[in-house]
Protein backbone atom coordinates (compact mmCIF):
# COMPACT_ATOMS: atom_id res chain seq x y z
CA UNK A 1 0.00 0.00 0.00
CA UNK A 2 1.40 3.63 -0.74
CA UNK A 3 1.40 6.08 1.67
CA UNK A 4 -1.01 8.80 1.03
CA UNK A 5 0.47 12.15 0.76
CA UNK A 6 -1.13 13.65 4.18
CA UNK A 7 -2.06 10.60 6.81
CA UNK A 8 -3.23 12.32 10.32
CA UNK A 9 -4.21 9.86 12.86
CA UNK A 10 -6.20 10.39 16.20
CA UNK A 11 -4.65 13.75 16.36
CA UNK A 12 -4.92 15.43 19.99
CA UNK A 13 -5.20 18.83 20.58
CA UNK A 14 -5.70 20.71 23.91
CA UNK A 15 -5.22 24.18 24.62
CA UNK A 16 -4.59 24.09 28.74
CA UNK A 17 -7.95 22.11 29.62
CA UNK A 18 -9.84 22.27 26.69
CA UNK A 19 -9.70 19.27 24.17
CA UNK A 20 -10.07 21.03 20.74
CA UNK A 21 -9.54 18.25 18.67
CA UNK A 22 -10.17 14.83 19.96
CA UNK A 23 -9.14 12.31 17.87
CA UNK A 24 -9.07 13.43 14.22
CA UNK A 25 -8.29 10.73 11.42
CA UNK A 26 -8.01 11.40 8.00
CA UNK A 27 -5.98 10.76 4.57
CA UNK A 28 -5.65 12.51 1.44
CA UNK A 29 -3.61 11.65 -1.48
CA UNK A 30 -2.14 13.16 -4.33
CA UNK A 31 -4.89 16.18 -6.10
CA UNK A 32 -7.66 15.86 -3.65
CA UNK A 33 -8.93 19.39 -3.05
CA UNK A 34 -10.80 18.34 0.55
CA UNK A 35 -12.67 21.41 1.96
CA UNK A 36 -13.93 21.49 5.43
CA UNK A 37 -16.84 23.10 6.92
CA UNK A 38 -17.97 23.88 10.14
CA UNK A 39 -19.26 26.23 12.43
CA UNK A 40 -16.87 28.50 14.51
CA UNK A 41 -14.87 26.58 17.25
CA UNK A 42 -15.19 23.15 15.86
CA UNK A 43 -11.69 22.83 15.45
CA UNK A 44 -10.85 23.78 11.62
CA UNK A 45 -8.07 26.07 11.56
CA UNK A 46 -6.65 24.34 14.53
CA UNK A 47 -6.48 21.08 12.86
CA UNK A 48 -5.05 23.42 9.84
CA UNK A 49 -2.48 24.83 11.60
CA UNK A 50 -1.50 21.57 13.33
CA UNK A 51 -0.50 20.02 10.08
CA UNK A 52 2.70 23.03 9.75
CA UNK A 53 3.27 22.50 13.34
CA UNK A 54 2.03 26.43 14.04
CA UNK A 55 0.15 24.66 16.67
CA UNK A 56 1.47 21.79 18.61
CA UNK A 57 -0.24 18.91 18.95
CA UNK A 58 -0.51 16.34 22.40
CA UNK A 59 -1.31 12.92 20.91
CA UNK A 60 -1.64 11.17 17.69
CA UNK A 61 0.41 11.60 14.05
CA UNK A 62 0.34 14.34 11.33
CA UNK A 63 2.36 12.67 8.33
CA UNK A 64 3.16 14.15 5.27
CA UNK A 65 5.03 11.69 2.60
CA UNK A 66 5.45 9.47 5.28
CA UNK A 67 7.37 12.22 7.45
CA UNK A 68 5.75 12.44 10.93
CA UNK A 69 5.53 16.07 11.25
CA UNK A 70 7.16 17.55 14.50
CA UNK A 71 7.70 14.62 16.14
CA UNK A 72 9.23 11.83 15.92
CA UNK A 73 9.39 8.15 18.15
CA UNK A 74 12.43 7.27 20.35
CA UNK A 75 11.98 4.21 22.42
CA UNK A 76 8.40 4.55 22.23
CA UNK A 77 8.31 8.21 23.19
CA UNK A 78 7.52 11.41 21.75
CA UNK A 79 10.28 13.80 20.85
CA UNK A 80 10.06 17.13 19.30
CA UNK A 81 11.97 17.19 16.37
CA UNK A 82 14.83 20.01 16.34
CA UNK A 83 13.84 23.22 15.33
CA UNK A 84 15.47 23.43 11.55
CA UNK A 85 13.97 20.15 11.12
CA UNK A 86 10.55 21.22 11.68
CA UNK A 87 11.56 24.08 9.43
CA UNK A 88 12.31 22.14 6.62
CA UNK A 89 9.16 19.91 7.44
CA UNK A 90 6.92 23.61 7.22
CA UNK A 91 8.25 24.21 4.04
CA UNK A 92 6.50 21.07 2.41
CA UNK A 93 3.14 22.79 3.20
CA UNK A 94 2.22 26.33 2.28
CA UNK A 95 -0.17 27.91 3.48
CA UNK A 96 -2.40 31.56 3.09
CA UNK A 97 -4.18 32.78 6.00
CA UNK A 98 -7.28 34.84 6.69
CA UNK A 99 -5.24 37.89 7.36
CA UNK A 100 -3.05 37.29 4.53
CA UNK A 101 -0.30 38.15 6.77
CA UNK A 102 2.27 39.54 3.80
CA UNK A 103 5.67 41.23 5.00
CA UNK A 104 4.52 44.84 4.95
CA UNK A 105 8.72 45.79 4.42
CA UNK A 106 9.13 43.78 1.66
CA UNK A 107 7.52 44.42 -1.91
CA UNK A 108 4.83 41.90 -3.55
CA UNK A 109 8.27 40.38 -5.65
CA UNK A 110 10.05 40.26 -2.73
CA UNK A 111 7.52 38.84 -0.40
CA UNK A 112 7.69 35.85 -2.78
CA UNK A 113 11.75 35.89 -2.99
CA UNK A 114 12.21 35.89 0.89
CA UNK A 115 10.97 31.95 1.19
CA UNK A 116 13.04 30.80 -2.27
CA UNK A 117 16.33 32.88 -1.10
CA UNK A 118 16.65 31.89 2.52
CA UNK A 119 15.06 28.28 2.46
CA UNK A 120 15.24 27.23 -0.86
CA UNK A 121 18.79 28.54 -0.89
CA UNK A 122 18.19 30.37 -4.97
CA UNK A 123 19.80 32.78 -6.34
CA UNK A 124 18.17 36.01 -5.97
CA UNK A 125 18.10 36.19 -10.11
CA UNK A 126 16.02 33.03 -10.43
CA UNK A 127 13.99 33.44 -7.12
CA UNK A 128 12.87 37.24 -8.97
CA UNK A 129 11.78 35.30 -12.37
CA UNK A 130 9.77 32.71 -10.04
CA UNK A 131 8.10 35.43 -8.35
CA UNK A 132 7.14 37.20 -11.44
CA UNK A 133 5.90 34.04 -12.87
CA UNK A 134 3.91 33.18 -9.79
CA UNK A 135 2.43 37.40 -9.74
CA UNK A 136 1.45 36.80 -13.26
CA UNK A 137 -0.07 33.71 -12.21
CA UNK A 138 -2.64 35.79 -10.05
CA UNK A 139 -2.78 38.10 -12.16
CA UNK A 140 -0.57 40.81 -10.71
CA UNK A 141 2.52 40.72 -12.96
CA UNK A 142 2.64 44.62 -13.29
CA UNK A 143 2.38 44.81 -8.70
CA UNK A 144 5.50 43.28 -8.13
CA UNK A 145 7.33 46.37 -6.80
CA UNK A 146 4.34 47.38 -4.95
CA UNK A 147 4.02 46.81 -1.06
CA UNK A 148 1.09 44.97 0.74
CA UNK A 149 0.01 48.24 2.08
CA UNK A 150 -0.41 49.90 -1.86
CA UNK A 151 -2.30 46.71 -2.58
CA UNK A 152 -6.16 45.94 -2.12
CA UNK A 153 -6.96 43.22 -0.02
CA UNK A 154 -7.72 40.94 -2.86
CA UNK A 155 -4.70 41.80 -4.31
CA UNK A 156 -2.42 40.55 -1.03
CA UNK A 157 -4.29 37.78 -0.64
CA UNK A 158 -3.77 36.60 -4.40
CA UNK A 159 0.14 37.42 -3.67
CA UNK A 160 -0.37 35.89 -0.49
CA UNK A 161 -1.35 32.67 -1.96
CA UNK A 162 1.88 33.51 -4.77
CA UNK A 163 4.10 33.25 -1.79
CA UNK A 164 2.75 30.07 -0.83
CA UNK A 165 2.90 28.05 -4.04
CA UNK A 166 6.24 29.22 -5.42
CA UNK A 167 7.69 27.27 -2.65
CA UNK A 168 6.61 24.48 -4.32
CA UNK A 169 4.75 22.87 -1.82
CA UNK A 170 3.47 19.27 -1.52
CA UNK A 171 0.02 20.24 -0.16
CA UNK A 172 -1.18 23.83 0.57
CA UNK A 173 -3.89 24.82 3.09
CA UNK A 174 -6.43 27.70 3.23
CA UNK A 175 -7.56 29.24 6.47
CA UNK A 176 -10.53 31.02 5.42
CA UNK A 177 -9.08 33.27 2.99
CA UNK A 178 -11.64 34.98 2.32
CA UNK A 179 -13.27 35.58 5.82
CA UNK A 180 -11.43 39.30 5.66
CA UNK A 181 -12.26 40.42 2.69
CA UNK A 182 -14.68 41.90 0.89
CA UNK A 183 -17.62 40.94 -0.94
CA UNK A 184 -16.39 42.03 -4.24
CA UNK A 185 -13.14 40.92 -3.42
CA UNK A 186 -13.73 37.34 -2.65
CA UNK A 187 -14.22 36.11 -6.29
CA UNK A 188 -10.82 37.15 -7.82
CA UNK A 189 -9.27 35.07 -4.27
CA UNK A 190 -11.56 32.47 -5.25
CA UNK A 191 -10.98 31.85 -9.18
CA UNK A 192 -7.15 31.87 -8.16
CA UNK A 193 -7.73 28.78 -5.81
CA UNK A 194 -9.93 26.81 -8.69
CA UNK A 195 -6.86 27.42 -11.11
CA UNK A 196 -4.50 26.14 -8.90
CA UNK A 197 -6.82 23.07 -8.35
CA UNK A 198 -7.14 22.15 -12.07
CA UNK A 199 -3.27 22.43 -12.13
CA UNK A 200 -3.43 19.05 -9.69
CA UNK A 201 -2.35 20.85 -6.83
CA UNK A 202 -2.92 19.25 -3.25
CA UNK A 203 -4.91 21.30 -1.20
CA UNK A 204 -6.80 21.43 2.64
CA UNK A 205 -9.11 24.33 2.75
CA UNK A 206 -11.13 26.12 5.86
CA UNK A 207 -14.10 28.00 4.23
CA UNK A 208 -17.47 29.31 5.06
CA UNK A 209 -17.94 29.11 0.87
CA UNK A 210 -20.23 26.55 0.54
CA UNK A 211 -20.69 27.28 -3.28
CA UNK A 212 -17.32 26.68 -3.72
CA UNK A 213 -16.88 24.00 -1.64
CA UNK A 214 -18.73 22.23 -3.60
CA UNK A 215 -17.63 22.75 -6.74
CA UNK A 216 -13.97 22.87 -6.54
CA UNK A 217 -13.62 20.27 -3.85
CA UNK A 218 -12.64 16.06 -4.42
CA UNK A 219 -13.82 16.05 -0.54
CA UNK A 220 -15.79 17.50 2.21
CA UNK A 221 -15.32 17.20 5.66
CA UNK A 222 -17.81 18.36 8.06
CA UNK A 223 -16.27 19.31 12.12
CA UNK A 224 -18.81 19.36 15.00
CA UNK A 225 -16.89 19.96 18.80
CA UNK A 226 -13.37 19.10 17.54
CA UNK A 227 -14.33 15.71 16.19
CA UNK A 228 -15.07 14.88 12.10
CA UNK A 229 -18.95 14.17 12.09
CA UNK A 230 -19.33 13.69 8.58
CA UNK A 231 -16.97 12.97 5.49
CA UNK A 232 -17.17 12.13 1.90
CA UNK A 233 -18.22 13.73 -1.74
CA UNK A 234 -19.07 16.91 -1.61
CA UNK A 235 -22.42 16.42 -3.60
CA UNK A 236 -23.24 13.60 -1.15
CA UNK A 237 -22.23 15.75 2.20
CA UNK A 238 -23.68 19.15 1.57
CA UNK A 239 -26.82 17.73 -0.66
CA UNK A 240 -27.95 14.64 1.66
CA UNK A 241 -26.61 15.47 5.28
CA UNK A 242 -26.83 11.88 7.34
CA UNK A 243 -27.34 14.49 11.01
CA UNK A 244 -29.28 16.82 12.20
CA UNK A 245 -25.99 18.69 13.07
CA UNK A 246 -24.79 18.88 9.63
CA UNK A 247 -28.99 19.65 8.18
CA UNK A 248 -29.02 22.77 10.42
CA UNK A 249 -25.32 24.26 9.67
CA UNK A 250 -26.15 23.81 5.63
CA UNK A 251 -29.54 25.72 5.85
CA UNK A 252 -29.89 28.46 3.94
CA UNK A 253 -26.03 27.80 2.24
CA UNK A 254 -26.40 28.05 -1.35
CA UNK A 255 -24.33 25.70 -3.70
CA UNK B 1 22.60 95.85 33.90
CA UNK B 2 25.71 97.18 32.43
CA UNK B 3 27.58 94.62 31.22
CA UNK B 4 29.93 94.40 27.76
CA UNK B 5 29.92 91.43 25.89
CA UNK B 6 33.07 90.00 25.00
CA UNK B 7 32.96 86.92 22.86
CA UNK B 8 36.75 87.10 21.34
CA UNK B 9 37.57 84.70 24.70
CA UNK B 10 35.11 82.12 23.52
CA UNK B 11 36.14 82.40 19.57
CA UNK B 12 39.77 81.71 20.06
CA UNK B 13 38.71 78.32 21.72
CA UNK B 14 35.86 77.91 19.07
CA UNK B 15 37.73 75.06 17.33
CA UNK B 16 38.27 73.44 21.51
CA UNK B 17 34.42 73.40 21.26
CA UNK B 18 33.53 72.26 18.31
CA UNK B 19 36.61 69.12 18.76
CA UNK B 20 34.03 68.70 22.11
CA UNK B 21 31.12 68.31 19.88
CA UNK B 22 32.19 66.07 17.68
CA UNK B 23 33.46 63.72 20.38
CA UNK B 24 29.90 64.06 22.00
CA UNK B 25 28.20 63.13 18.95
CA UNK B 26 30.49 59.98 18.19
CA UNK B 27 30.03 59.45 21.89
CA UNK B 28 26.23 59.19 21.48
CA UNK B 29 26.60 57.53 18.24
CA UNK B 30 28.53 54.85 19.61
CA UNK B 31 26.24 54.41 23.01
CA UNK B 32 23.00 53.89 21.16
CA UNK B 33 24.54 51.52 18.44
CA UNK B 34 25.96 49.41 21.70
CA UNK B 35 22.67 50.60 23.33
CA UNK B 36 20.90 48.84 20.64
CA UNK B 37 22.36 45.49 21.06
CA UNK B 38 21.96 45.07 24.54
CA UNK B 39 17.84 46.82 24.20
CA UNK B 40 17.25 44.44 21.42
CA UNK B 41 18.64 41.12 23.60
CA UNK B 42 17.21 42.36 26.70
CA UNK B 43 13.91 42.73 24.80
CA UNK B 44 13.42 39.12 23.49
CA UNK B 45 14.62 38.56 27.24
CA UNK B 46 11.67 40.33 28.51
CA UNK B 47 9.49 38.33 26.06
CA UNK B 48 10.60 35.36 26.72
CA UNK B 49 9.22 31.91 27.65
CA UNK B 50 11.77 31.26 30.26
CA UNK B 51 11.52 32.79 32.97
CA UNK B 52 15.49 32.98 34.33
CA UNK B 53 15.85 35.07 31.25
CA UNK B 54 12.65 37.07 31.74
CA UNK B 55 14.01 37.86 35.32
CA UNK B 56 17.48 38.92 34.12
CA UNK B 57 16.16 41.46 31.86
CA UNK B 58 13.50 42.92 34.03
CA UNK B 59 16.07 43.12 37.12
CA UNK B 60 18.57 45.21 34.35
CA UNK B 61 15.94 47.33 32.95
CA UNK B 62 14.53 48.03 36.82
CA UNK B 63 17.57 48.32 37.89
CA UNK B 64 19.58 51.14 35.30
CA UNK B 65 16.13 53.11 34.70
CA UNK B 66 15.97 53.70 39.06
CA UNK B 67 19.73 55.03 39.13
CA UNK B 68 20.61 58.55 37.98
CA UNK B 69 22.89 58.51 34.94
CA UNK B 70 25.57 60.13 36.47
CA UNK B 71 25.57 58.15 39.40
CA UNK B 72 26.03 55.41 36.34
CA UNK B 73 28.90 57.19 35.07
CA UNK B 74 30.32 58.09 38.67
CA UNK B 75 30.26 54.38 39.12
CA UNK B 76 31.88 52.98 36.36
CA UNK B 77 34.76 55.26 36.20
CA UNK B 78 35.33 54.75 40.43
CA UNK B 79 34.21 51.79 41.73
CA UNK B 80 35.12 49.41 38.53
CA UNK B 81 38.46 50.01 39.33
CA UNK B 82 38.08 49.07 42.83
CA UNK B 83 36.97 45.82 40.89
CA UNK B 84 39.38 44.97 38.71
CA UNK B 85 38.15 46.02 35.90
CA UNK B 86 40.37 49.49 34.76
CA UNK B 87 38.81 51.25 31.24
CA UNK B 88 39.80 54.67 30.38
CA UNK B 89 37.55 57.39 30.65
CA UNK B 90 36.24 57.81 27.12
CA UNK B 91 35.70 53.64 27.21
CA UNK B 92 34.40 53.86 30.88
CA UNK B 93 31.91 56.42 29.80
CA UNK B 94 30.64 55.12 26.47
CA UNK B 95 30.07 51.64 28.72
CA UNK B 96 27.99 53.70 30.99
CA UNK B 97 26.01 55.35 28.56
CA UNK B 98 25.57 52.19 26.56
CA UNK B 99 24.00 50.66 29.47
CA UNK B 100 21.91 53.31 29.72
CA UNK B 101 20.73 53.53 26.66
CA UNK B 102 20.33 49.55 26.58
CA UNK B 103 17.52 49.76 29.27
CA UNK B 104 15.55 52.59 27.78
CA UNK B 105 15.66 50.85 24.15
CA UNK B 106 14.61 47.17 25.92
CA UNK B 107 11.63 48.93 26.66
CA UNK B 108 11.19 50.44 23.09
CA UNK B 109 11.46 47.16 21.49
CA UNK B 110 9.70 44.88 23.76
CA UNK B 111 6.71 47.43 22.98
CA UNK B 112 7.93 47.33 19.55
CA UNK B 113 7.77 43.29 19.33
CA UNK B 114 4.62 42.57 21.06
CA UNK B 115 2.64 45.23 18.85
CA UNK B 116 3.42 43.37 15.83
CA UNK B 117 0.34 41.09 14.71
CA UNK B 118 1.31 37.33 15.77
CA UNK B 119 0.87 36.98 12.14
CA UNK B 120 4.02 37.62 10.70
CA UNK B 121 6.06 35.27 12.82
CA UNK B 122 4.02 32.56 11.99
CA UNK B 123 4.02 33.48 7.83
CA UNK B 124 7.36 33.48 8.32
CA UNK B 125 7.46 30.02 9.77
CA UNK B 126 4.86 29.00 6.97
CA UNK B 127 7.12 29.38 4.25
CA UNK B 128 9.77 27.24 6.36
CA UNK B 129 12.11 30.08 8.03
CA UNK B 130 13.58 29.26 11.28
CA UNK B 131 12.53 31.09 14.06
CA UNK B 132 15.78 33.08 14.00
CA UNK B 133 15.34 33.79 10.40
CA UNK B 134 11.79 34.72 11.17
CA UNK B 135 13.12 37.34 13.25
CA UNK B 136 16.06 38.22 11.10
CA UNK B 137 14.61 38.90 8.03
CA UNK B 138 10.63 39.95 9.53
CA UNK B 139 9.72 40.80 12.96
CA UNK B 140 13.16 42.54 13.89
CA UNK B 141 13.28 44.62 10.12
CA UNK B 142 9.49 45.55 11.10
CA UNK B 143 9.44 46.19 14.30
CA UNK B 144 12.84 48.51 13.33
CA UNK B 145 10.90 50.73 11.13
CA UNK B 146 7.65 51.59 13.48
CA UNK B 147 9.92 51.73 16.66
CA UNK B 148 12.44 54.32 14.72
CA UNK B 149 10.70 57.62 16.01
CA UNK B 150 11.09 56.65 19.71
CA UNK B 151 14.97 55.93 18.24
CA UNK B 152 15.57 59.41 17.03
CA UNK B 153 14.42 60.92 20.73
CA UNK B 154 16.74 58.82 22.62
CA UNK B 155 19.14 59.28 20.48
CA UNK B 156 19.04 62.92 20.90
CA UNK B 157 18.61 62.64 24.43
CA UNK B 158 21.29 60.22 24.56
CA UNK B 159 23.90 62.82 22.61
CA UNK B 160 22.38 65.82 25.39
CA UNK B 161 23.73 63.57 28.44
CA UNK B 162 27.24 63.10 26.74
CA UNK B 163 27.52 66.47 28.58
CA UNK B 164 27.60 64.51 32.00
CA UNK B 165 30.91 62.97 30.85
CA UNK B 166 33.08 66.33 31.94
CA UNK B 167 32.35 64.68 35.47
CA UNK B 168 35.03 62.69 34.53
CA UNK B 169 36.97 64.83 32.96
CA UNK B 170 36.19 63.41 29.02
CA UNK B 171 36.72 66.40 26.83
CA UNK B 172 33.49 66.95 25.34
CA UNK B 173 31.73 70.28 24.71
CA UNK B 174 30.77 70.88 28.27
CA UNK B 175 34.37 70.35 29.28
CA UNK B 176 35.40 72.64 27.38
CA UNK B 177 33.35 74.99 27.99
CA UNK B 178 33.87 74.45 31.86
CA UNK B 179 38.09 75.08 31.04
CA UNK B 180 37.47 78.28 28.65
CA UNK B 181 34.88 79.68 31.69
CA UNK B 182 37.57 78.95 34.25
CA UNK B 183 40.35 80.25 32.18
CA UNK B 184 38.39 83.74 30.65
CA UNK B 185 35.96 84.15 33.24
CA UNK B 186 33.11 85.25 30.16
CA UNK B 187 30.91 83.17 32.24
CA UNK B 188 28.11 84.11 30.14
CA UNK B 189 29.70 83.82 26.71
CA UNK B 190 31.20 80.72 26.91
CA UNK B 191 27.97 79.02 28.45
CA UNK B 192 25.64 80.88 25.85
CA UNK B 193 27.92 79.77 22.71
CA UNK B 194 27.81 76.25 24.37
CA UNK B 195 24.18 75.91 24.75
CA UNK B 196 23.67 77.36 21.61
CA UNK B 197 25.65 75.15 20.04
CA UNK B 198 23.71 71.92 21.44
CA UNK B 199 20.59 73.67 20.93
CA UNK B 200 21.48 73.60 17.12
CA UNK B 201 23.24 70.47 17.03
CA UNK B 202 19.83 68.73 18.55
CA UNK B 203 17.86 70.87 16.06
CA UNK B 204 19.53 69.64 12.71
CA UNK B 205 19.76 65.76 14.09
CA UNK B 206 16.03 65.75 14.46
CA UNK B 207 15.80 67.08 11.42
CA UNK B 208 17.99 64.73 9.72
CA UNK B 209 16.58 62.00 11.29
CA UNK B 210 12.72 63.17 10.66
CA UNK B 211 13.88 62.68 7.05
CA UNK B 212 15.60 59.23 7.42
CA UNK B 213 12.57 57.61 9.28
CA UNK B 214 10.19 59.35 6.32
CA UNK B 215 12.37 57.58 3.88
CA UNK B 216 12.48 54.03 5.99
CA UNK B 217 8.79 54.39 6.47
CA UNK B 218 7.19 51.54 5.25
CA UNK B 219 5.23 52.52 2.29
CA UNK B 220 1.45 52.57 2.33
Amino acid sequence: MTEPLLRIENLHKTFGKLEVLKGIDMTMERGDVTSIIGSSGSGKTTLLRCINLLEDYQDGVVAIDGDQIGYRTQNGRRVRRPERQIAAQRAMTGMAFQHFNLFPHLTASRNIMLGLVKVRKMPAAEAKEIAAHWLTRVGLGDRGDAYPGQLSGGQQQRVAIARAVAMAPKLMLFDEVTSALDPELVNEVLNVITDLARDGMTMLLVTHEMKFAHDVSSKVVFMHQGRIAEAGPPAEVLRNPKSARLAEFLKGAKF
Amino acid sequence: MDYNFNFAAVWRDFDLLLSGLALGLALAMVSIAIGCVIGLLAAFGMISRRRLLRTVSSVYVTTIRNTPILIIILFTFFALPQLGVRLGKIESFVLSLSVYAGAYLTEVFRAGLVALPPGLREAGLSIGLTEFQAKRYVTIPVMWRNVLPSLSNNFISLFKDTSLAAAIAVPELTFYARKINVETFRVIETWMVASLMYVITCYVLAEILRRVEHRLAIPR
